[in-house]
């Protein structure tokens, strides 16, 4: 039967009407024609016709689906069930909106995170180049792997067979002047390709060009210049242009230096996961590059239907070719790298991007869809009672000929319309829950601006709405529409005693939500040891929330000379030391987990012997001033800091680290006085202190061996005898840190020294500890959520199934209360019900949980994924809970009158 | 007009009212009304039918593509709906006799001897 004809049966309808009609007059005609009184002929007609509401109803019965007729009933008849038993529906709905809500939220964030694609075209062809180099020394330390060096990217990018583009870049925070207040800004530096890989067309203006990549200006590490064109953010352009399409070859005045604004990007254009306010290009002196220098990222775009294996095995083909073509200098050889066992390990963008807030997300999706589940639990026992009332209504529709499959589908109807009800109120819950979940989360969690709720999380919801509905409809329906129907209506108002049949699914679905309870709150109890874990690890600073930190740069178009940028530096630590409040000052070229890439290479030490061609281990290095340990509160644990009579002096000292400093010479004490140096070239320095461990990457992750120099030293690359570090991060130590007056002063007596120079990235030390810990806490949190929801659903699960078998056995404790039986007595058989179920549930679930809990080992830190004390401590409160749940219906159990109950029947 | 119980319903063949239509259709096109007293006038008044059923058949039967209909003028100039045999309707008619034809030899066969 065809779906219009369903619809335009009206119109059928009134046709046959109009056709049996035409037949009662010529049939009345005819009889007339015989001879017969006008009204008798009618009759007569009519008779002769037969029946005519049931013909009509025969051919409307051809026309329709009954499927759908009898759908659109049901629905109706659902709704005014609903509206009926509104406690029922309200309790039952905000269940289901608060577990739905939650599912959509987190899916929303998944689905942005995770499922859908990148914002560039075919970004299933974008990959970043990966390196590792399992036979470098110290590189473990180095998340990243081992970076491209601009030699490598000549090579890659001339001779690969597999790639339609690829480029390098890096990313740097310049400053920009004369446009308003002096202002630090974010740039990315690409080289050739790299915006052709990602291959999303400006907004306005063009891209930068392979003429923009000439160098225009030498810098003192030779192979990188600066280009004279520059592009901006799209939100750069609105914030300091207010989008303005005639920026287009105007001029800003980048690090001191002119530059042409050649085009825009569009808006939410990202490189990688790199926002930006410029784009500069990265400039390489290909007659001065040499084989090392290894600091660039690479991406590039595989040719249509390459495998990533087969990417991975061009690039290592060229390897050895890269090794013959360049040099580090006289006297090296390429080959050395060989023991580095370079190979190439390209990933698809989308998992660089999205790094490693996969697990989390998933974890949190998991928790949050059990949480759904012991919803579902609620609801069904909720429908469970229900039915059980309304047995009678079911019965008397089963006697009226309602066949057993139509009941079944009224009854899903029903808990399926209460599931999409749900569904639509928990798209408001998410909506807000999404602002939650954003403001809370990671402040590095990716992609984030591009969370929203779309189309498949809209699916998603209806999916989970209309499934939960099946879910927790079905088991009622099943019940309750069965055979035994007859039966209820003879037993018409008596209320039977318990039978244990009737129980058995309650009984298992509480005992499957405490199970699940238990699974969560293990895992937020993980997750809160593990925070615990965290805090106590000795960061390698004190006090963050007293060390205020800006970071300032000069660049070297500004003040090139070493000795001058030291000057103002200094002048810089001299002024802010002198405001009121300030204890300490000092300055490095970054601070710890400040997440600015940092710089590494081999170490040398002088009573070390090394066989000809060996590299020694990579070692993480910074540049630092007097007094800088001092103030973030680092301990010296040997010999001592350094003073600015040796900065000044450029003598050749340096500090390093514990755990550097144990490695090479067994404790700190024998390396004070130890001699090191960088290159083959360089002066030794001698080790004058060595510092504490610092949590250089996060909390989380191990320290990693530094070696600490002076940021004065002599110049090896550019003009000048001397080289020192412009761009430095300074920390403040005082009790004032963080407030308005205070950073007021602080920028006065900075712009008191230089009034050109901006101050960036201004926060307090505890901000970015905090945002080294957001992984954790965000997770935490969620956790948090999701146990506290799982607790208090299984409480009131609980405290259901305890209130509804008193409920059910008033009569039977009214023969126990008169047979003598005492109140606690009593009480303790309902209690003893109660945990009895929720010892099972905590046996299942403690089961589960070392499970399941393996899936978050990566999230652990300190503790082991079956933590005694957690799994000690989870069933102590799921106990208690479900000894209070069961003792508030128990004492009303024990107050039962024996004689109301009996007569009550 | 004596009230009777109409075979067609209860004891005829599912199908038969069916043929006998398609068999008053072979004419030329009529109504419901005609079609109701030409079966009766047919069989000599032997089959009474209830002629409101006549009318679910001739929806099925237009369903299923045998018949068609248009709005006509009866002789009497009143509005009605008028019933045409297809060419599909045609070929179905000739089955349909074709197989009533074996049945009825084929039962006449049986019925012979005790007849005798």
């Amino acid at each position: 039967m065809g779906i219009t004809r369903f619809f335009r049966r009206a119109n059928w309808d009134r046709e046959r009407r109009e056709e049996i009609e035409s037949y009662v007059q010529m049939e009345t005609d005819d009889n007339i024609a015989r001879g017969m009184p006008s009204a008798a002929a009618n009759l007569a007609a009519r008779r002769k016709l037969g029946n005519r509401t049931l013909i009509r109803e025969e051919i409307y019965g051809m026309n329709t689906i009954a499927f759908l007729d009898t759908l659109g009933r049901d629905v109706r008849y659902g709704l005014r069930a609903l509206r009926h038993n509104l406690t029922f529906t309200i309790v039952a709905l905000l269940t289901l909106a608060i577990g739905i809500g939650a599912n959509t939220a987190v899916f929303s964030v998944l689905n942005s995170v995770l499922l859908k694609p990148l914002a560039y075209p075919k970004a299933e062809e974008l990959v970043a180049l990966r390196q590792l180099a399992p036979g470098a020394a110290g590189l473990a330390s180095f998340s990243d792997g081992l970076l491209l060096s601009p030699s490598m990217y000549y090579t890659y990018a001339e001779h690969n067979r597999t790639f339609q583009a690829l480029g390098v870049w890096t990313a740097n925070t310049v400053s920009v002047t004369g446009l308003a207040e002096p202002e630090q800004v974010r740039a990315v530096l690409i080289s050739e390709g790299v915006l052709e890989t990602l291959g999303v067309p400006p907004a306005a203006g063009r891209w930068l060009s392979h003429a923009d990549q000439i160098p225009v200006a030498r810098e003192q590490f030779g192979f990188v210049g600066r280009s004279a064109t520059v592009m901006l953010s799209y939100g750069y352009w609105q914030r300091r242009f207010g989008g303005d399409r005639s920026v287009i070859g105007r001029s800003i005045t980048v690090d001191s230096r002119t530059k042409q604004i050649v085009g825009v990007m569009p808006r939410g254009f990202r490189l990688v996961n790199a926002d930006f306010d410029l784009i500069e290009a990265l400039v390489f002196d290909r007659n001065r590059v040499i084989l090392a220098g290894f600091g660039f990222n690479g991406i590039g775009r595989l040719k249509p239907g390459v495998a990533i294996a087969k990417a991975n095995a061009d690039l290592a083909r060229l390897l050895p070719v890269w090794m013959d073509s360049w040099t580090n200098g006289p006297g090296t050889n390429g080959q050395v790298y060989k023991i580095w066992r370079i190979t190439p390990a390209l990933r698809p963008l989308k998992q660089e991007v999205v790094g490693n807030v996969g697990d989390i997300l998933w974890v949190v999706m998991g928790t949050i869809g059990l949480v759904m589940l012991i919803a579902c639990a609620n609801v069904t026992n909720l429908l469970l009672v229900r039915a059980e009332v309304r047995q009678q209504e079911l019965a008397l529709r089963a006697a009226l000929g309602a066949g057993r499959g139509r009941l079944v589908r009224s009854l899903l109807v029903e808990s399926v319309i209460l599931g999409l009800m749900g569904g639509v109120l928990g798209v408001g819950l998410a909506y807000w829950g999404l602002r939650f979940l954003v403001a809370i989360g990671p402040a590095n969690l990716p992609r984030l601006n591009e969370i929203s709720i779309d189309p498949r999380t809209l699916a998603f919801t209806v999916g989970l709405s209309v499934l939960s509905g099946l879910f927790f409809g079905l088991i009622p329906a099943l019940k309750y529409a069965g055979p035994r129907i007859s039966l209820v209506l003879r037993s018409a108002g008596r209320t039977a005693s318990l039978s244990r049949e009737r129980h058995r699914v309650r009984n298992l679905l509480v005992v499957a939500q405490v199970a699940m309870a238990l699974v969560l709150l293990v895992s937020a109890g993980l997750m809160i040891r593990t925070f615990q874990a965290l805090r106590t690890v000795q960061p390698g600073f004190t006090n963050a929330a007293q060390l205020q930190t800006m970071r300032i740069s000069i660049p070297p178009s500004l003040v090139a000379e070493g000795p001058r940028i030291t000057r103002i530096q200094n002048d810089i630590v001299d002024k802010v030391a002198s405001i009121p409040g300030v204890t300490s000052v000092g300055f490095a070229s970054q601070l710890p987990m400040e997440g600015y890439g940092s710089n590494w290479d081999e170490i040398f030490a002088q009573d070390k012997t090394y066989t000809p061609g060996e590299i020694p281990p990579l070692r993480f290095y910074k540049y630092v001033s007097p007094g800088y340990f001092h103030t973030t509160g680092a301990r010296l644990i040997a010999g001592r800091e350094l003073t600015w009579t040796e900065l000044y002096g450029i003598r050749p000292v340096a500090m390093i680290s514990e755990n550097l400093a144990r490695e090479m010479w067994g404790s700190p004490s024998a390396a004070v006085g130890k001699r090191i140096r960088e290159f083959m070239q360089a002066p030794w320095s001698e080790v004058i202190g060595v510092i504490e461990d610092v949590r250089e990457n996060g909390v989380q992750e191990k320290a990693p061996e530094i070696v600490y120099w002076p940021t004065m030293m002599p110049n090896m690359f550019g003009p000048g005898p001397l080289a020192a570090m412009g761009t430095v991060t300074f920390a403040i130590r005082s009790n004032r840190a963080g407030t308005e007056g205070f950073l007021n002063q602080v920028r006065q007596a900075v712009w008191s020294v230089n009034s050109s120079l901006p101050l960036a990235t201004v926060r307090t030390m505890q901000e970015v500890y905090d945002q080294s810990l957001a992984r954790t806490s965000f997770t935490l949190v969620m956790l948090g959520i999701a146990g506290a929801m799982a607790l208090l659903l299984g409480i009131v699960g609980i405290y259901g199934v305890i209130a509804y078998a008193v409920s059910q056995r008033r009569r039977e404790i009214g023969i126990r209360v008169a047979l003598g039986a005492q109140q606690g007595e009593v009480q303790r058989m309902f209690v003893g019900y109660g945990l009895g179920l929720a010892a099972v549930g905590v046996v299942l679930g403690m089961a589960a949980a070392v499970g399941l809990t393996q899936l978050m080992k990566s999230l652990l830190f300190g503790i082991s994924p079956v933590d005694p004390l957690t799994y000690a401590a989870v069933p102590v409160v799921l106990g208690t809970a479900a000894a209070l749940a069961s003792y508030l219906p128990a004492r009303r159990a024990a107050a039962v009158d024996p004689v109301e109950a009996l007569k009550a029947e | 007009m004596p009230r009777r119980e109409s075979p067609l319903q209860s004891e005829m063949v599912q199908g038969t009212l069916d043929m006998l239509i398609l068999q008053t259709l072979i004419l030329g096109p009529a109504h419901g009304h005609t079609i109701a007293h030409a079966i009766e006038h047919g069989s000599e008044d032997v089959l009474q039918i209830e002629h409101g059923s006549l009318y679910p058949a001739l929806h099925r039967l237009e369903d299923r593509g045998w018949i068609a209909s248009f709005w006509g003028t009866s002789e009497n100039n009143r509005k009605a709906k008028y019933y045409r045999l297809t060419p599909a309707g045609r070929k179905q008619l000739i089955a349909q006799t074709t197989r009533w034809d074996q049945v009825v030899r084929a039962i006449g066969r049986i019925l012979k001897p005790a007849a005798e």
